[in-house]
């Protein structure tokens, strides 16, 4: 019988024909591809030239990519520590204090509210506030002005001292909703009688939280931090809509470094280096998760 | 008494919290507010009380300037039939991976589990010109096929990660007892593991349906000509382009979230759910 059971399973791999095919054309020859161009000098119409490293040691010493990378790490701030910490603070808030004073309703409605801003398209999300930032009529120099500080009325996104902080404006507003909604729902799973029996033993709010909430969210904590790290080494469509990376270089991301040398500078093979940078990067971070991840689960069934 | 007073400064103090909660919302909802209110303002009316007044009436001609201008009518009809397509189509994928994955006997599980999700991880600039390059080489550069096929195979990247970690608690004594009664695999798939996966299989349908809806980069590369935009290409292709005034700009705006909102309020439930599940992002 046991040998039956087995025996059914043979063949399953039938199933997979179309997705690794797929895989393979859509996927794994464009990465390779990608990989051969970036050993070239290509334009993209004449035949590439093969010139090794060249284009490796450019990267290593081209302050634009890593102006690039700079802006990045420094989005990190408003893209995942911000709304990590932020989302911690106001998921637990709702969770906390709003279900228990004001029911599960009023407490979705806001979870709903604050998620609201994900929903839109990257592009969108720059088209809206290109016009609110926009200097001679937008919204906020409009406020400014209207609240006696017109001296902090400013071309936010048009000044090189202040654009990638706009832009981080913009992405701390748009990322808030996604730890919440996380964030809420880990909160359901921690055992109540673990916090009450802690509170009997005399145990502090903010004691409770450290020791305990924290403690047992972070597999979501993990999750939201390597979604959200990932998602702004990808940044593109805000960049590309807000400001184009500029002025000058001030909020080029590598993404961005990459397209432009892809489809307006025409340096296909350089272009290649800097997109396989990202890669590197992003697969090292995954791996990196991974191995925290199955650490962590490990630790927890020991 | 004194109970009392301490009962009713402990509302007091839940209702302010209350009332700084929803204005905190109001604030990071703003955007959405101006933008609507100064789609339907007259540009007379822009100029004369600014963005923050409320409109005196709904005017309807920058709404309906800027949707001529982009032929909206066709940016949406794209929009949908690509993410349509991408979402049947990457389901169905994910599902035969995840069967053959997640249910059966498959040598080096765990390497193709990666070898798929490479796709969901890896940035799509180091695909792209390649990707275009061949498009190109294909003549199917500029049509909406060819972002169809590729959004397809990126989205059931991450949707056969999710089906195969829930086929993981499948009740296989189902599929056993289905086989010894004479069933074959292409009827398990659907007949049984199909039908009893629909509520994942329709929240991947939502999720893959407005990822696709709301991507960018690929559309930007692959389909250059007006006719074939989607959505956003369209909007950002326009953004700020001359003889567009002020209440056309905001109009803008508010036609590329409109569609959001209501897939929002259509599948809130689904989104919810898979947001919870998954860690989907």
């Amino acid at each position: 019988m046991k040998h039956k059971i087995a025996s059914i399973y043979i063949g399953d791999t039938v199933f997979l024909i179309p997705g690794i095919t797929a895989f393979l054309i859509i996927i794994i020859i464009p990465f390779i591809t990608n990989i051969g161009i970036s050993f070239t000098k290509w334009g993209g119409v004449l035949p590439p030239v093969w010139i090794g490293l060249s284009n490796y040691q450019r990267l290593l010493g081209d302050s634009v990519f890593w102006l690039s990378f700079k802006n990045n790490v420094i989005l990190l701030l408003a893209m995942t520590v911000i709304p990590t910490i932020v989302g911690l603070l106001l998921a637990t808030f709702l969770f906390d204090y709003v279900t228990n004073n004001f029911g599960q309703g009023v407490s979705s409605f806001f979870r709903a509210g604050f998620y609201l801003p994900q929903i839109l398209p990257s592009a969108v999300i720059g088209i809206v506030w290109a016009w609110i930032l926009q200097p001679d009529w937008g919204v906020v120099n409009f406020v400014f002005r209207g609240i006696g500080l017109s001296s902090l009325a400013h071309n936010w996104l048009g000044d090189p001292s202040t654009a990638l902080f706009a832009v981080m404006v913009v992405m701390v507003w748009f990322q808030i909703g996604y730890p919440v909604v996380i964030f809420m729902a880990a909160l359901q799973r921690i055992d109540p009688e673990l916090l009450e029996a802690a509170s009997i033993d005399g145990a502090s709010w903010l004691q409770k939280f450290f020791y305990i909430t924290l403690h047992l969210i972070r597999p979501e904590i993990l999750v939201v931090v390597l979604t959200t790290t990932i998602y702004t080494l990808k940044i593109f469509g805000q960049v590309y809509v807000l400001t184009r990376g500029g002025p000058g270089n001030a909020t080029s991301v590598p993404s961005y470094y990459a397209y432009k040398n892809f489809f307006e500078t025409q340096q296909v093979g350089y272009g290649s280096t800097v997109s396989l940078a990202i890669a590197v990067i992003i697969i090292l971070l995954t791996v990196l998760f991974i191995n925290i991840q199955t650490r962590q689960e490990n630790a927890e069934s020991v | 008494m004194v109970a009392k007073k301490y009962h009713y400064t402990n509302q007091v103090v839940k209702w302010i919290t209350l009332v700084a909660l929803a204005v905190f919302l109001l604030i990071l909802l703003m955007p959405f507010i101006m933008v609507t209110i100064n789609s339907v303002k007259t540009e007379a009316e822009f100029a004369r009380y600014g963005p923050l007044s409320l409109p005196q009436g709904i005017d309807l001609t920058s709404l309906i300037d800027f949707w001529d201008r982009v032929n909206f009518t066709k940016t949406l009809f794209n929009s949908t039939f690509i993410s349509t397509s991408v979402a049947i189509l990457a389901v169905i994928l994910s599902l035969l991976n995840a069967f053959a994955l997640g249910l059966g006997k498959v040598r080096g599980r765990t390497w193709l589990l990666v070898f798929f999700l490479m796709a969901n991880f890896l940035p799509q600039e180091a695909l792209a010109y390649p990707l275009y390059y061949f498009a190109k080489f294909l003549h199917i550069y500029d049509t909406l096929f060819a972002v169809i096929l590729v959004l397809t195979v990126i989205q059931s990247s991450f949707g056969t990660y999710l089906l195969s970690s829930v086929f993981s608690s499948f009740p296989r004594e189902i599929l056993e007892a289905a086989t010894i009664d004479g069933c074959n695999k292409l009827n398990l798939l659907t007949r049984i593991v199909a039908p009893l996966s629909i509520p994942t299989l329709s929240v991947l349908f939502v999720f893959f349906f407005i990822w696709t809806w709301n991507e960018f980069f690929l559309p930007l590369i692959l389909l250059p000509s007006n006719a074939n935009q989607t959505v956003p290409l369209a909007l950002a292709i326009n953004q700020g382009q001359y003889g567009m005034n002020i209440t056309a700009q905001s109009a803008s705006g508010l036609l590329g979230i409109l569609p959001c909102i209501i897939f929002f309020l259509i599948f809130q439930r689904a989104l919810t759910k898979g947001i919870t599940a998954g860690g989907i992002k």
